[in-house]
């Protein structure tokens, strides 16, 4: 077993598309449509085989509420990898991205939490090197 | 000021107070990641949130909306009032 998949719940998925494309860098991998909305995926460059991220619709009653509720606390329920997170806040920041918290050093790792414009708070974070 | 010694007298709220002095304005998710990964405190998100309560209801701690977000702010005004009745009391006779 692996992963193949993860999704977002996004509010509008051409918004979404653009986001995460444009501003944070992902690449398009499929773009289905299905009636209302459309089955669409991304990977992170340079990874065509990757595992994809779904950018799926909050169309569920349920989805809201609880998307509300998770931004309220502060709650990233996606984390992406990033080879530094001071330069990476500084290059989203410039772009507009909202951060909700500024790159914070926790020890192990580094972090920072960014709105993604669509409902979502988004951690991106840097392992550090363990002393060996 | 009973409430402002009660809240002081936890060392998790005391951490919480902590990290507030090192950023100011943090939403509940930032709070919880700092105990748990700087202090070794790994309180439930709703035991956190339980101290935040508490610390409010004392004055400590603030917490404002901002649209959608919510963050946990530091007051420092209760601590003054202490600073003032002990620290900065002047002593009425001199023993000279």
């Amino acid at each position: 077993m692996r992963i193949h998949l993860s999704s977002v719940l996004v509010d509008d998925q051409e918004k979404a598309l653009r986001f995460y494309t444009e501003v944070l860098g992902f690449v398009k991998k499929t773009d289905i449509p299905l009636g209302a909305h459309r089955w669409l995926t991304l990977v992170s460059p340079g990874e065509a085989n990757g595992t994809e991220l779904v950018l799926e619709p909050d169309v569920h009653p349920a989805a809201k509420p609880y998307k509300a509720a998770l931004v309220e606390d502060g709650i990233p329920c996606t984390s992406f990898a990033v080879e530094n997170v001071r330069a990476e806040h500084a290059r989203l920041a410039s772009l507009g991205v909202r951060f909700v918290q500024p790159p914070t050093d926790l020890g192990m790792v580094i972090t920072a939490v960014f709105d993604d414009t669509c409902g979502n708070l988004i951690q991106i974070a840097q392992m550090k090197e363990l002393p060996q | 000021m009973d409430d402002v010694f009660r809240a002081i007298a936890d060392p998790t709220r005391r951490a919480i107070l902590d990290e507030l002095v090192d950023r100011d304005g943090q939403s509940l998710f930032e709070i919880c990641s700092r105990l748990t990964m700087k202090h070794g405190i790994c309180s439930s998100r709703q035991a956190i949130s339980q101290h935040l309560d508490v610390l409010q209801g004392a004055g400590l701690v603030e917490s404002r909306r901002e649209g959608r977000f919510k963050f946990h702010f530091l007051n420092r005004k209760p601590l003054e009032q202490i600073a003032r009745r002990w620290l900065r009391a002047q002593p009425r006779e001199n023993n000279s």
